[in-house]
């Protein structure tokens, strides 16, 4: 009996904190801010203005002398959909434009390009990229090629002998085929990774800032002059910021399918399991950070600094893990990110395998139980 | 004025400095994500896995496949023997590409017809599945050109020649650095100016200093300068570990550096101070200085090129002030632009900076009476 009457006083305080918590997550309406119009703005950013396929690179053609050569060199890169071509004739201009960036690359025909053609010899055509931007430096370099090939290819059909045609019969062709993403759209790869991102941001900066602020406005005192255990205080303020997460993560993926058509392969239930188990680490991690700075200044950095970025940057959504040096790559198996992203590119275009989603939901696992144990033994229900 | 502009001046400092975790918070992160995050922002793909199923038994397809072994981008390679194994390799993301040769491989290549060769890649990672795929075609490229060669048909007589500027060995560290610096001095700006006066409403001290004697435009100086000094020291200092760490040139001039850097931080100053004028919670500065970083670092070309977004979006970086401040760091860093060049993006920010400044400082003032 009276165990009975303790538990329900426990279930009372519990309710009552997450009652206390939700109230003040409505009140303030920048909490709004952070779980409905900040899924949006990312997803809007990633949908639209984040994107590796290139389209009109800005790129000088430096024709030195015209010839007819050059001119239906010229048309051909004017074809192509990947360039915005700007013509010159001299180089000199150019290369202050490469270092304003106003160009990303400079083709050079030479004024003995036609001769050189007609007595048989190699004539070379310069490609100078900018090497700042190395990704894009290297994709411009692979679509001059391209359309110097097939440059090549109708030169070698209108004049038979002038310029030797490039061999294809008895030779290999190669036939690429991209699973899971056909038409190679990078959105579909990114979009999932910034629902990743949009979760990191959701789980930890809220629950960074509650604890810190209860230190700082001193009305941790208050609580801790309640019979409030510590099991109630942190159920109390993971609940309401957990029920927040999910709800964010149902906005996100509906509007990743539904406006920017991703599509979505996997399980209800799969993305419920994975992205619970994500969401339980970057709370327990918030409230950890919150925990121990007691500051809300200092809380904010530590969560960008511990979540946001790391989510950005070491979780393989933009950047290739593989590419990474040893050390770093090593350290990305720390990050909760790391598992998230790459079960949600999983779910979304190639459905539940669980060779990927196994073993990153017990990594998850792993990581929330360890942050969940630092964040109870951190937690102090009294003064020192 | 001077007297009680540098008592809240010190007054900030000592706020800052007091709290041993903010001094900590202060100098040590920003090192530490410059280490990290220089090595990490790489869109290079190289050592990434890939499988090869060789399925003809010829001496062509194994030649294919020892020139795929001896490439310097592919290190570790997985060898299926059986197609019912691409799927698992594939599907669990063990191989990025599996290069498929069918069993009629070298039987065509010997009777002089077109054999294919299969690419399967992982669409899941399509950007650097594209570059992958780029690899294995200049490879096959060559095995071409090396079968031309022995049946001595002449090969074609233009060559495309590539040259690289400014970062000649395409180091990734010449490029994450400079970007870092903009990146990072960002985040701090931003956070310090915009919880300065959030932090003093919701404790309560604001009341104190508006019954002090000092003026609205006085305490906005003192809530800038402190920021101000702050960022510069960690611009300089992010500066210096770039140049005798990561050893990545510095070629253009100093002084332009810092013109720049002045301009770029009165910006974000600007848009901090903004924020802190309507926020009454800490909670709320945070968050809307975060609707304002998050954009703005994805959408100033550090990411992602800004020439690949559709064209409205292209306007609306052009009040982006991290999209100029990149461009002045890489090429003063990489590139020695001249001071026309600096001049050209440094008058976007100056513009920016006057705007944001100004309206926070009515709306600072709208809102104190």
């Amino acid at each position: 009996m009276a165990q009975e009457s303790k538990q329900r006083a426990w279930l009372r305080r519990v309710i009552g904190l997450v009652r206390k918590e939700i109230l003040q997550v409505r009140r303030d309406a920048s909490s709004y801010l952070i779980a409905g119009v900040m899924p949006l703005l990312l997803l809007f950013i990633y949908g639209y203005g984040v994107t590796l396929d290139l389209r009109r690179i800005p790129l000088a053609l430096v024709i030195e002398r015209s010839t007819p050569e050059a001119e239906t060199m010229l048309a051909s890169f004017r074809n192509s959909p990947y360039f915005d071509v700007v013509v010159t004739h001299h180089r000199a201009n150019v290369e202050d434009r490469l270092v304003a960036g106003t160009v990303k690359g400079v083709v050079v025909i030479a004024d003995d390009f036609a001769d050189r053609i007609a007595r048989g010899e190699t004539a070379p055509i310069q490609v100078i990229v900018d090497g700042s931007d190395p990704n894009t430096a290297g994709l411009v370099f692979n679509y001059v090629q391209g359309v110097w090939a097939n440059w090549l290819d109708i030169a070698s059909i209108e004049r038979r002998g002038t310029v030797a045609p490039r061999q294809t019969i008895g030779t290999v062709v190669i036939d690429p085929r991209y699973w899971f993403n056909p038409d190679v759209r990078s959105q579909n790869f990114l979009i999932p990774g910034s629902v990743a991102i949009i979760m990191t941001l959701i789980g930890t900066l809220l629950t960074a800032l509650v604890v810190a602020r209860e230190w700082e406005r001193g009305t941790i005192e208050a609580l801790m002059a309640t019979p409030m255990g510590r099991s109630e205080f942190l159920l109390g303020k993971l609940i309401p910021y957990y029920v927040l997460g999910m709800a964010a993560m149902g906005i996100s993926v509906v509007t990743a399918v539904q406006v920017f058509h991703v599509p979505y392969r996997g399980s209800v239930f799969a993305l419920l399991v994975v992205s619970s188990t994500f969401l339980i680490a970057m709370l327990s991690l918030g409230l950890l950070i919150s925990t121990i700075t007691r500051n809300q200044f200092a809380a904010s950095q530590a969560a960008l600094l511990t979540a946001f970025l790391p989510a950005f940057e070491l979780s393989g959504f933009i950047f290739e893990i593989d590419a990474m040096p040893r050390p770093i790559r090593l350290i990305t198996y720390l990050m909760p990110a790391r598992y998230f992203v790459s079960s949600l590119q999983t779910l979304f275009l190639a459905g539940d395998v669980w060779s990927v989603l196994g073993p990153a939901t017990l990594a998850l696992v792993a990581i929330s139980t360890v942050l969940l144990t630092l964040l109870v033994r951190n937690t102090r229900m009294r003064l020192e | 004025m001077w007297h009680r502009i540098r008592t809240l001046i010190i007054k900030e400092f000592l706020a800052l400095w007091r709290d041993p975790k903010s001094r900590a918070i202060i100098v040590g992160p920003p090192i530490f994500q410059m280490l990290i995050f220089s090595f990490a922002a790489t869109q290079e793909v190289k050592d990434v896995n890939i499988a090869v199923l060789n399925q003809d038994w010829g001496t062509s397809g194994r030649d294919l496949v020892s020139m795929f072994e001896g490439s310097p981008n592919f290190s570790k390679i997985d060898f299926l023997t059986d197609e019912r194994q691409i799927a698992g390799a594939i599907d669990s993301r063990r191989a990025l590409m599996v290069v498929s040769i069918q069993s009629d491989f070298s039987r065509r290549l010997a009777a002089r017809e077109p054999a294919s060769l299969q690419l399967l890649l992982d669409g899941r990672r399509s950007n650097a599945a594209q570059i992958v795929a780029g690899y294995a075609t200049a490879i096959v490229g060559q095995f071409n050109s090396q079968l031309l060669q022995q049946e001595r048909v002449p090969i074609s007589a233009t060559a495309v020649v590539g040259r690289i500027w400014f970062n000649p060995n395409q180091l990734t560290t010449w490029n994450t650095v400079p970007s870092l610096v903009a990146i990072l001095t960002t985040s701090m700006g931003l956070l310090v100016t915009a919880l300065s006066v959030a932090r003093e409403r919701e404790l309560g001290t604001f009341e104190q200093l508006m019954v002090s004697p000092l003026g609205p435009l006085e305490i906005i100086v003192g809530k800038t300068v402190p920021a101000f000094v702050i960022g510069m020291a960690q611009a300089t200092n992010m500066v210096l570990i770039g140049v005798f760490v990561f050893r990545v040139p510095f070629l253009g001039s100093v002084w332009l550096l810092y013109v720049s850097m002045a301009v770029y931080l009165f910006s974000i100053i600007g848009v901090g101070l903004f924020v802190s004028s309507l926020a009454k919670t800490q909670q709320q500065a945070i968050l809307g200085a975060f609707v304002f970083m998050v954009p703005a670092m994805s959408l100033s070309g550090f990411a992602s090129p800004i020439e690949n977004m559709p064209d409205w979006l292209q306007y609306l970086t052009l009040a982006n002030p991290v999209r100029y401040y990149i461009v002045i760091v890489k090429g003063l860093f990489l590139k020695n632009a001249p001071a026309d060049v600096i001049f050209a993006n440094v008058w976007p920010m100056a513009v920016i900076a006057v705007i944001t400044l100004s309206s926070a400082a009515w709306l600072f003032r709208h809102r104190m009476e």
